[in-house]
């Protein structure tokens, strides 16, 4: 986005000599971002008409977007999709917060992070689905497996990035607070949280992705409810286009989430030069 | 008339004595301070000159708290109560880029706890001093280099410290910035005369800013001279410079500098061959 609105600068001169209708650069690359989903959607459903795609697997956008319709009327769609926010929900805030204050307590404090860091090395790397039958396990079947299967997916990316944020404030500004006698909350208050937001916002977004991923695959096998289940229990029945629409609803949360999660990085770092 | 600070029934503001400073590092212990006593009186504007790696900033930062002597001690007249002991202003830009300029011109004023009717005042005044005002909404990186070093200087005096440390604080900026800013702090120090511990490698501010000038050997740091300026307060920078005494100052101690920033040249080619 930023490469093509950079050219938008450059070009437009040039344009403006042209004959016939006239459009900046960056608005007409805006079109087409915009233009190629829907492209891309005709060819599938003449693709799928003319039957050069094999309609049991790659169902026409048409018959997917009136199973759709039919999910929202029966309201099973609401109700999954709810399910799913929820956990979604208090999984984030189960991990992100203790990631979030660990992680800064981390780079703040040298021998906290000497002891923490060989614990996250060694259990990061550990596939976050294959712990799902040990959660399983202790939490059984309810929401609290699903909640802190989110949780672990979170905390992990969170508590990294804020670890590095700190680290990465120009120690200056550390001696700024020394200088002035910052008691250490102030130091962590006015200096290491503010100065690590960059970096815990791409870590908040790391953890959605994997809070979305994490999600469907605990609902998949642990669940009456939610997004998951509901691809999984429309494999058993063979419905093909509730799979679609189970995957475009979760698509489509992932999308919503990062413009929200965009728009709160604008408001909490103004001072950082995003244009 | 001169300011004399020869008065030795007054206790200095602060004192040093034999100190000094090493590091270790990986090609061995690097003294940076090595035995520097030295008086500074209060409300005395000092400069300490010497060539780059003298440890002046070392000597600075030991000051500011921010580093530990190895040997020696350091001696401050206890501050006023309610009056924090220094404050100091950075050589780089050290203006937190998460908070407009108001923010940071108030740092000191609001880690302390004062009430915000008193921080919006001392706030505006400095912010009014350094010809900031009109920027209290900005937030540093929409500032030009000038302009952060001018609420950095804001953000010290607002704090209202028993003693300021200035760490090169124009080195960066270009010829004309720099002489705005010389005459600018003299001006807002002319309210307050607060003692000021000034470092610089440039023997002009040294001269056209300090009562007394301290020269520094190069590796390790040590006193070299001690020079007092004659000159009236307050200043006018351009005139001052017209002077003929003026130049014969800087000429003198350009004398005691150049055997030193000759030393510490030829120790960094030492270093790059070893």
């Amino acid at each position: 986005m930023s490469l093509l609105s950079e050219g938008s600068e450059t070009l437009p001169k040039i344009k403006a000599t042209g004959s016939g209708w006239r459009l900046s650069a960056g608005n007409r690359d805006r079109l087409i971002s915009a233009a190629s989903p829907f492209v891309l959607l005709i060819i599938w459903e003449i693709l799928v008409r003319v039957g050069f795609l094999d309609a049991r697997f790659f169902p026409a956008p048409s018959s997917i977007f009136s199973t759709l319709v039919d999910l929202i009327r029966d309201g099973s769609l609401w109700s999954n999709t709810w399910a799913t926010l929820l956990r979604l929900f208090w999984g984030f805030f189960l991990g992100g917060i203790p990631g979030l204050l660990l992680g800064i307590a981390m780079g703040l404090n040298r021998p906290l992070r000497a002891f923490v860091d060989p614990l996250i090395a060694t259990t990061y790397p550990v596939p976050k689905s294959a712990i799902f039958p040990l959660i399983l396990l202790i939490f059984g079947l309810g929401e609290g497996s699903k909640i802190v299967m989110v949780a672990i997916g979170v905390f992990y990316p969170v508590l990294i990035n804020s670890t590095i944020g700190v680290l990465e404030i120009n120690k200056i500004y550390l001696d700024v607070g020394r200088n002035f006698k910052a008691s250490r909350w102030q130091t962590f208050s006015t200096i290491a949280f503010p100065g690590a937001v960059p970096h815990i916002m791409s870590g908040i977004k790391l953890g959605l992705g994997l809070g979305l991923m994490l999600i469907a695959i605990a609902e998949m096998i642990g669940a009456k409810s939610g997004l998951g289940y509901m691809i999984w229990n429309a494999w058993e029945i063979l419905s093909v286009e509730t799979m679609y629409v189970g995957l475009i609803v979760i698509a489509l949360l992932g999308f919503l989430f990062s413009i929200a999660l965009n728009e709160v990085e604008r408001k909490l770092v103004p001072w950082k030069n995003l244009r | 008339m001169q300011t004399t600070f020869n008065t030795p029934d007054t206790p200095p503001k602060i004192r040093l004595q034999n100190l000094s400073k090493s590091f270790s590092t990986a090609g061995g212990i690097v003294t940076a301070l090595d035995n520097v006593s030295l008086d500074i009186p209060t409300g005395c504007f000092f400069m300490i000159v010497g060539p780059s790696g003298c440890g002046k900033t070392t000597l600075l930062r030991i000051l500011a708290g921010l580093e530990e002597p190895t040997s020696g001690c350091v001696e401050v007249s206890a501050p006023a109560a309610n009056r924090p002991a220094n404050s100091m202003v950075f050589q780089g830009d050290s203006l937190f880029p998460w908070m407009t300029v108001y923010e940071n011109a108030a740092y000191g004023l609001t880690l302390r706890k004062r009430p915000k009717g008193e921080i919006a005042e001392v706030v505006a005044h400095y912010l009014d001093r350094t010809g900031m005002r009109k920027f209290a909404h900005a937030y540093p990186h929409q500032l030009s280099g000038g302009m952060r070093q001018r609420v950095s200087i804001a953000r010290a005096f607002a704090n209202d410290p028993d003693i300021l440390l200035m760490d090169e604080p124009f080195s960066a900026l270009d010829e004309q910035n720099k002489l705005l800013l010389q005459e600018e702090l003299l001006r807002i120090w002319e309210e307050t005369r607060k003692t000021v511990l000034f470092i610089t490698h440039s023997v002009d501010e040294a001269v056209t800013l300090g009562d007394r000038i301290m020269v520094m050997t190069a590796q390790p740091g040590r006193t070299k001279q001690i020079i007092d300026v004659p000159f009236e307060r307050p200043r006018e920078v351009l005139a001052l410079r017209a002077r003929p005494a003026y130049g014969e100052l800087v000429y003198s101690i350009w004398g005691q500098l150049r055997d030193e920033v000759q030393t510490a040249r030829t120790q960094g080619e030492g270093s790059v061959k070893a």
